[in-house]
This record gives C-alpha cells, structure tokens and sequence, in this order.
C-alpha cells in the first residue's frame, strides 16, 4: 500500500489549480483514485462511481457555501435556526440512522445467512414508536440544543450536564471509529483509494461540512444522501423483482435453490441462539437507538413539538420501507449474484470485497456498470452524512454542555461559542481520522454494539427518568449513569468480542456478546436505589419536576424558531 | 409565565387531558414493545415454528409475513398515535391554553415555541 501513497504525492500539487475552484478535498481523491492501482470491486476503477460522487461533494461544498453564509449564532450552527420542516427532518433523521452498514452490512447479512438478516431490519424499527410515543414531543419542548439541556432543567446542570456529555462522547466516538473504519475499507474497495487516503478524504469533507455550515449544512447533506439512498434502494428492488418477474414466491425459491444452506435461508438461524443474547440486542436495539445523541439533537432543529411529532413519523416510515427493500436486495444478491464466476475470486472462491459487497454486485448484475457507480457513490456519501452528524453532536457535547453550561458557568458571547464549536469539530474530526487509521486491521464490530449498549444505559434512562418520574434526582441520576456506563464498558472489555477476540484469552468472564440488557438494569436499579436514598435533593427536584410539567406538555416557553 | 403556568397545571381540564393521554402514550408503548419482544422470543425459543412453510408449494415460512408485520405493525401505531393525537389531544390542548392566555390575561413569550 505504501507506494501507492507515494506515487499519488506529487499529484496533488499537479492538479491542485485545476481543482482550487471545487474544495481542498477534491484533489485528495482524485490523484489518489487515477493513481491507486488497488483492486475495485472488480479489479478497476469505476469513473462512473467517481464522477457521481465527485459531483455529490460539488453539491454538498456548494450547500456548505450557502449555510456557511447563514450561520452566525449558536443556534444557527446547533439548530439550523430551528427552521426545518417535519418532512425534511424525517428525512435527515433517516439519513442518520441508514448508514452504509445498514444497506451493504444487512444485505451482506441476507446474503451469507438469509433470515437472520431480516431480524436486524426489524430491530432498525423497533425504537422509533418509543421514541415517538415517550420521548420526541417532550423533548422538543423542553430542550433546547442537547438532550442534556430537558434534563438540565429540573436536575443540577453541573453533573448531569458532565454525565451526559461524557455518555454522548463515549457513544459518538465509538460509533464514529466504527464508521471510519468501514469508510475506509469500503472506499478502498469500491474506489480503489488506499485506506488512509480514504479516511483522510472523509475525514477532512466531513470536518469541511460541519465547521463552515453547523447544523444547517449537516441536514441538508442528510437529506440529499437519504434521497438518493431511497431511490438508489427502489430502482434496486424493481430491477432485482423484474428480473423474477414480480414474483416474490419465484425471488425466494430462486434463492433457495441456488444458495449452499438451501431451504435454511427461509428461516432464523444462529444469529441470536440462547434467549439471554436475544433479549440483550432486542434491548439495545430500542433502547439505544431511543438513546443516540445525533438522532436525538435532531428533534431541536424543527420549530415545534408538532413538527417533531412529524418529524418521527416521516423518519419511521423511510427507515420500515428502506429496511424492506434491504431484505429484497439481500434476497436479490443470492438469486443474481450467486454462480456468476466474475463476482467471485477464482482461487479462494469468496464473494469479491466479502459478503458486504453482495449489494454492489448486484447492482451490477442487475443493471449494469453505471447503475453499479451509482449505488458506489451512494454508499460513499452515506458515510459521509452520517459521520457529519455525529461529528456535530460529539461538538455540541463539548462546546454547548461543557463549556458553556459547566465552565462558564451558562452564559458566553455567541462568537465565542461558535468558534469553540468549530474548534471541537475540528479536533473530533482529528482524533476520528487518527482512531480510524490506528484501528484498521481490527474487527470494530464490537463498537458499535458498545456505542448503542452506552446509550441505552446512560442517554437514554436519565432522558426518560426526568420526564417520567418525579422522585428522581441528581445524586441518583449521576451515580446510577455512571455505574451503568461503567457496567456496560466492563461487560464489553470482558465479554466474548475483546477479552477472547482482541485479547486472544481462552474464556470471556462476562460470557455473553451484549451488554445492554445487564448494563441498562444495573443504571435503572441504581438510580432507583440512589435517587430514594437521597433526601436532600429530592424536595428540589420534584418542586422543578412540577414546574416543567405545563412546558413538557403544551411547549409553552419552550425555545422557539430563529427571527431570521 | 410562572402565572399561565399555575394556572393550566390547576385546571382539571388539562389534568384529565394529561391522564388520558398519558395512558394512551402508555399502552401504545407496552403494545409495540411486546410485539417486538414477543418476536424476538419467539426466535430465541422456538425457531422451529417460524421455520414451518406457509404451504404445501411454496417456500415462504411464516417467519417472513410475521418478520414484515412487525415492521408494518410498528409503523401503524406510530400512525395511529399521529392521527389520535392531532385529531383529538391537539384541539383538547388548545382549548385549555387558549381559556388560560384569556383568563390571566398573558401573552406567551414564544407563541412559535408552542405548536399551536
């Protein structure tokens, strides 16, 4: 790999005046990609792939250009000035939660196992009615940037606010490792870029994105991604039944016939054996997902709660229909793709790139080489947009809920503030490129299980709790987010995922894949305990509890649209 | 706005209002979360009967039309919640805001922030 990178340094400097008028980042890829003599999908280079996706970063520098001239308060940059429509944002929060692992990791999923990827669509829908039915609608009202700021209200802002900062930190960093390290594999793959470069790439677009257009750029960048990933996924799915000729019965006997495990394929198989594991993952499947700081920031950048409400039910109908399509497009890579020789190594006999590519060979054999550059860019800027939005919500973690509520003490000069958020960017952006790079070779898969165990454990209790119950309070709130958080890291470091595959140990002393259902007990019960132990606090609390509760329901005084 | 606020929280109007559709939010959620539950039970415990076909000539097990109605059943109470509380929590709402703005004679401070 490295004399590729070497023979791609002269380049920039070659075809930096050429591409001064696009961005920074357009000749970081483009050298890279002319020169890269790595293998594609199919041994080359696609210019189709690169082409539309070059035109997605013009698009997207453009967008930025535009919300960079729009952003001045900190509202602008953490809020995009309240302004999004429940449409859009239903839009941007599906964007946010269909990343690349949802299309080529389930589809792969499908594809090597059959049934067993259709449970995962499911737990991909399962959290959105708790958030609609508990959360959304109370949280636009009384927050303001963070989900911190609804539970800041009633409890002490100091702990809580450094609680839930460090619970947001953790989950973002984690879930954003994950992704580079998928980005850069994919993009290697796909675009035949060396790996760092890869990560580089998204790492400096994605910094590009949030720093000059905040929140109003990351939701636009979203929303265009989200679009073409729908219809991407559609034109797929209609390729792949016209080729059955619309017989769902004919897709699947198809697939049964032709793929090794035969008739198993049509039922659940060793995904989640014991009963312990499946309840596990179904809990942080819905209550992590109830729990992701970026999808939650999301419910502040429309103008009210009704619009929030919106918000979820445009959100939940994308995702139920893109994880539908996602289980046809599984099915339709083993009916296409399987005993096609050109997908296939010749001497190992595996799927080329590995079974998460069993999507981007279908859309090759399902329509073709330019349909196939497409779906490429598509998955590209799928990375892109959600790093982005997780990169703003780990900023707004330091900059609005630490720095500003705890440091300051609450109040800072709005230049101050955007300019501490864009720094916080920047350097969350450095520290996820460098993660990226150090964790290549390791399986991150364990990340993202811990991400959402994190935020089933820490977010999303303490969000709920101070809605929900007015015995709560701060002592119990910050002792029990703690232990849970602490539980769910050592349930990790422990368990099967890093002390047997990473740490090479015979035997997991925690023995079970994932934490969440152990970890979201363990803050529960101890919130419970601490919270009733706590005399002193209690009075307070439940006095503010009392206060909020007109606000949380009508949204009166609740933090409204920008005037501009 | 300490004033509107003592006031609607005293109104039994908004009391009932929020009871009922506390208890409406409440079974919603139990009712998602045992149809998510259940199905994932029902893989880890009894795989086999999701395995069985739904006929002599076909395929199609009936972990499939059930893994698809999970999805479909999720999405239909979210719009079941959409449409009951646009259509019957929202105007009940806004009746109680609207006689408290009269009644203490105040003027919201973010008529946008209130949705109404």
């Amino acid at each position: 790999m490295n004399h590729v990178i070497a023979g791609a340094l002269p380049a920039p400097r070659r075809l930096a005046h050429c591409a001064r008028a696009l961005s920074v980042a357009v000749p970081l890829v483009l050298p890279a990609v002319v020169m890269a003599d790595g293998p594609g999908p199919r041994g080359g280079i696609n210019v189709t792939a690169v082409s539309m996706f070059l035109v997605f970063v013009a698009v997207t520098l453009g967008i930025t250009y535009w919300a960079a001239r729009r952003t001045r308060t900190s509202q602008d940059f953490y809020a995009a000035g309240r302004s999004v429509t429940g449409f859009q944002n239903g839009l941007a929060i599906a964007g946010d939660f269909m990343s690349a692992a949802s299309l080529l990791g389930v589809a792969g999923l499908i594809y090597m196992s059959g049934y067993d990827g259709l449970i995962y669509a499911i737990g991909g829908i399962a959290g959105w009615p708790v958030i609609m039915f508990l959360l959304a609608e109370r949280l636009r009202n009384l927050g303001k940037y963070t989900f911190t700021d609804a539970v800041a209200i009633r409890l002490d802002a100091v702990p809580v606010r450094v609680l839930s900062a460090c619970g947001t930190l953790v989950a973002v960093i984690l879930y954003l490792i994950a992704q580079m390290v998928g980005a850069g594999k994919l993009v290697e793959l796909l675009f035949g870029v060396p790996y760092e470069w890869a990560v580089v790439t998204v790492g400096i677009l994605m910094i590009t994105y949030v720093t000059f257009g905040g929140m109003i750029a990351t939701t636009w960048v979203q929303i265009i991604k989200a679009t073409l990933l729908l219809f991407g996924a559609t034109v797929l799915s209609v390729l792949v039944l016209a080729h059955v000729d619309f017989s769902v019965e004919g897709l699947f006997q198809r697939a049964v016939d032709l793929h090794e495990k035969g008739l198993a394929i049509m039922r659940p198989g060793g995904l989640v054996s014991d009963p312990v594991s499946a309840i596990s993952l179904g809990v942080a499947l819905v209550f992590g997902t109830a729990g992701l700081p970026h999808v939650l920031m999301r419910f502040f950048t429309v103008p009210n709660a009704h619009e929030a409400r919106r918000s979820v039910l445009f959100a939940s109908g994308f995702i139920g229909y893109f994880y539908m399509l996602v289980f046809i497009i599984g099915f339709g890579a083993i009916a296409l793709v399987t005993g096609k020789p050109e997908y296939f190594d010749p001497v190992t006999g595996q799927l080329l790139g590995g079974s998460n590519m069993a999507a981007i060979h279908l859309a090759d054999a399902a329509a073709g080489d330019l349909f196939l550059g497409f779906i490429s860019a598509v998955a590209f800027a799928t990375i892109l947009a959600v790093v982005s939005g997780l990169t703003l919500s780990g900023a707004s973690a330091i900059s609005h809920d630490i720095y500003v509520n705890v440091v300051c003490g609450g109040s800072a000069p709005e230049a101050d503030i955007v300019r501490l958020s864009r720094i916080a960017t920047l350097a969350l952006g450095v520290v996820a490129v460098a993660l990226g790079i150090a964790f290549e070779q390791q399986n991150v898969a364990y990340m993202v299980v811990l991400a959402f165990a994190v935020a089933a454990s820490v977010n999303f209790p303490i969000l709920f709790l101070s809605m929900y119950w007015r015995r709560l309070t701060t002592f119990g709130a910050v002792a029990g987010g703690s232990i849970g958080l602490a539980t769910a890291v050592a349930c990790m470091i422990f368990g099967p995922a890093v002390w047997v595959d990473t740490l090479g140990n015979e035997r997991a002393i925690f023995p079970y894949k994932y934490p969440a259902l152990f970890s979201m007990s363990a803050t529960f019960i101890s919130i419970f305990v601490f919270s009733m132990l706590d005399r002193r606090g209690a009075e307070d609390s439940a006095r503010r509890f009392d206060a909020q509760l007109v606000r949380a329901h009508t949204g009166i005084g609740a933090e409204g649209a920008a005037e501009h | 706005m300490e004033v509107l606020y003592r006031h609607i929280a005293s109104d039994p109007a908004f009391i009932a209002l929020r009871r009922r559709r506390n208890r409406f939010n409440w079974i919603l959620t139990v009712v998602a979360l045992s149809i998510f539950f259940s199905y994932i039970l029902t893989i880890a415990f009894w795989p086999e009967w999701l395995a069985v076909p739904l006929g002599d000539d076909t395929v199609i097990t009936r972990g499939i039309p059930i893994g698809f109605g999970v999805i479909l059943t999720s999405l239909g109470l979210i719009g079941l919640y959409v449409v009951t509380s646009h259509r019957i929590f929202d105007p009940a709402q806004r009746a109680i805001v609207e006689r408290a703005l009269t009644a203490t004679g105040t003027v919201p401070d973010e008529p946008a922030g209130t949705g109404l």
